[in-house]
């Protein structure tokens, strides 16, 4: 705290320039490591009232999630759909679109995909098939955003009332499908049939990383550059500031509006189709990850950057993986990652008015 | 077709309607006065589930349902009261911060429950019904209408009072003012903070009461995550609603309809598959919103924290 306390201080806005730099990484290192050590220990202390012990909670997490080959594998693997979710939230949040209806549009792109996949292996060649899954992932997602985009773009409906009524509306649809449409007559689980493990996306090396992960990596670089070094990412930039300076400076705001959820969306829809051209191979009925609302915390504790979503995607990926198994060796039921995430949302709250308070009161 | 018009039928879904309607009633109701003030509370969900966990562990363990409710306001007040400490207070976004109580408020109640009960999910007795003589007795709408819990009559003098106090009292204004024109509020000499919290605590224990009457009334039992997006109904129930209490009540009403339409067309002999009836009352929404988006008017400061001096 002293040390970003001083350099900021001492930082005049036409100092040098690495100076600056340092500054603003440290600012970085206390606004983002100092909410996820408060909500680390605050979410122990729960445990502690639990009669859990969390170093053995937390240190068991670790080893299974990061330290264990086949954990680290399932870490990475993990990574893929998330990382496709931050990158359509990155776009939407930094155009000022509060897309909450990416479950939706995530279950339908898992759906679209689990569905034409079994149906062209085959007939086409298998990285064919792949690939047109993805690109329908994507277009459904996006075609499930086209209401809400259409409403918010020339209504002036809130976005967020109507994304929430899409999820609803896309995981019943989603059940439907599977259950109705789609459904594999050779199993009695209703699930869609299954894609065999050679067609699925090729696995990494000699791991059992699935390599949806590269493509989402470069996804979420892919809409960093794009927001934040050309002339398109400016403008939805300037949309999301100030919607009324950006109809002055002459831009269209309804048709970057729908630009914005379209994109949006597509990213989830291809979200799903990683998940299940790479791992699941199949859609079960009721199957709900619900992935999104717990990127949208990420993606706020990144503010919107990139490199730092991967990362913190890396680290609560870690987390899923391994309190996965906690939940079974140590007893404490996986919900907990919830809690986790709870807490650091609030800690990054504070710390976030504590910063605004201490430069309002410096300058 | 004429099999879906028996007595078995409309009596079970009016039931149905009533039942799965009062908890979204009392979450509407508690997010349009949160809305009014100008605080979009998307934590509504966690203050349910929380009201849902409490308001049952009171009754479970005092064998009291109505310490249970009172329980059930604790607990959605608990987490109101973050709400309006983070986002009122402090002014912190309340998109994130609600959707962060959200997901914390259903962590923690699973854990608890967890930790309390492990696996079983104990049952409390079935609850008190409340016969109105005479209606009861009628056909049909009668034991559907009029056997309830006192809980759903509760409710309703609620909306009757909430729809008066709109109109008729001060505090309609001042919760409109807070939403429409902060600093105007606070230029007049009304205080912008005290007011967004006074309804935020509102929100969290009605929110809680519909939890708890889920939990003590609907189901008799806990478990976790049972709120299964009733709070999110709540708010669109609320936005839809345009700040009248009678269009939230028709609303919650329709939407518990359609919740639990499938029960009623099994009692009818139907095999229509739940998921897709539980689109209808959505898909509804949205034909709602095409037809007539343009008029879904909210509050001008809706979401914007306050903040004096602030440009």
């Amino acid at each position: 705290m002293t040390a970003s306390d001083t350099q900021t201080a001492t930082t005049p806005s036409n100092g040098p320039v690495e100076v600056q730099r340092e500054a603003r990484l440290a600012r970085f290192a206390v606004m983002t490591l100092g909410p996820i050590a408060a909500a680390v220990i605050a979410s122990g202390l729960i445990l502690v009232v639990f009669g859990i012990n969390p170093i053995t909670y937390y240190t068991f997490v670790i080893e299974r999630g990061l330290f264990s080959g086949l954990g680290l594998e399932q870490t990475l693997t993990r990574m893929a759909p998330l990382l496709f979710l931050a990158a359509g939230l990155i776009v939407a949040f930094r155009a000022g679109i509060w897309n909450l209806g990416v479950d939706g549009q995530f279950l339908l792109g898992a759906v679209a995909s689990a569905a034409l996949a079994p149906a062209l292996l085959g007939v086409l060649p298998g990285w064919i098939v792949l690939l047109m899954g993805f690109v329908l992932a994507g277009l459904v997602g996006a075609v499930w955003s086209v209401l809400p985009a259409l409403l918010r773009a020339y209504q002036g409906v809130n976005e967020i009332i109507t994304t929430l009524m899409m999820t609803f509306l896309g995981v019943s649809l989603a059940n439907v499908l599977v259950k109705l449409v789609f459904l594999d007559p050779k199993t009695t689980v209703p699930q869609t049939r299954t894609i065999p493990v050679p067609d699925r996306l090729p696995r990494l090396f000699d791991s059992t990383i699935s390599s949806g992960l590269v493509w989402a990596v470069a996804a979420v670089l892919l809409v960093h550059v794009v927001m934040t070094r050309t002339a398109f990412g400016l403008k939805l930039r300037t949309v999301g500031a100030n919607p009324h300076a950006a109809a002055h400076a002459g831009l269209s705001v309804p048709r970057l509006t729908v630009a914005v959820f379209a994109i949006s969306a597509a990213f989830a829809g291809l979200a799903g189709a990683s998940e299940i051209l790479g791992v699941n191979g199949n859609v079960r009925a009721d199957w709900n990850p619900a992935y999104g609302l717990m990127v949208i915390p990420l993606v706020f504790l990144a503010r919107f950057h990139g490199v730092g979503s991967i990362i913190l995607i890396f680290f609560y990926s870690a987390l899923l993986i391994g309190s996965e198994s906690a939940a079974r060796r140590v007893g404490v039921p996986q919900d907990f990652t919830l809690v986790l995430v709870a807490t650091l949302l609030i800690f990054l709250g504070l710390a976030e008015w504590l910063d605004h308070r201490r430069r309002k009161g410096g300058g | 077709m004429e099999a879906l018009l028996t007595a078995a039928f409309l009596s079970s879904l009016l039931t149905g309607a009533i039942v799965a309607g009062i908890p979204l009633l009392l979450a509407g109701l508690g997010e349009q006065m949160s809305e009014k003030a100008g605080v979009l509370n998307i934590g509504i969900e966690g203050m349910m589930i929380f009201g849902a966990y409490l308001g049952f562990l009171t009754a479970w363990s005092t064998e009291s349902i109505w310490l249970g409710f009172l329980g059930g306001m604790a607990g959605g007040m608990i987490v109101a009261a973050l709400m309006a400490l983070l986002c009122v207070r402090l002014g912190l976004n309340q998109i994130v911060i609600g959707i962060g109580l959200t997901l914390g408020a259903e962590g923690l109640t699973s854990l608890l429950h967890h930790f309390q009960f492990s696996r079983t999910y104990p049952r409390l007795p079935a609850p008190l019904r409340l016969d109105l003589p005479i209606l009861t007795d009628l056909p049909v709408i009668g034991p559907s209408l009029f056997g309830r819990h006192p809980m759903v009559y509760l409710a309703l003098i609620g909306v009757i009072i909430l729809a008066w106090a709109y109109r008729r009292t001060n505090l309609g204004l001042t919760l409109r003012a807070a939403g429409e024109k902060p600093a105007a509020l606070d230029v007049a000499g009304g205080h912008v903070v005290l007011i967004r919290t006074a309804a935020v605590l509102f929100t969290g224990a009605m929110a809680g009461l519909g939890g708890a009457y889920m939990a003590n009334v609907a189901a008799g039992l806990f478990i976790p995550f049972m709120t299964g997006g009733a709070g999110f109904i709540g708010i669109v129930l609320a936005m839809l609603a345009r700040g009248r209490p009678v269009w939230v009540l028709i609303g919650a009403l329709i939407f518990g309809a359609a919740l639990s339409l499938t029960t009623a067309l099994q009692v009818a002999g139907s095999n229509v598959p739940t998921d897709v009836i539980q689109m209808l009352p959505f898909a509804a929404v949205m034909l709602v919103l095409v037809i007539w988006g343009r008029k879904a008017r909210l509050p001008a400061a809706l979401g914007l924290s306050y903040e004096r001096g602030a440009r």
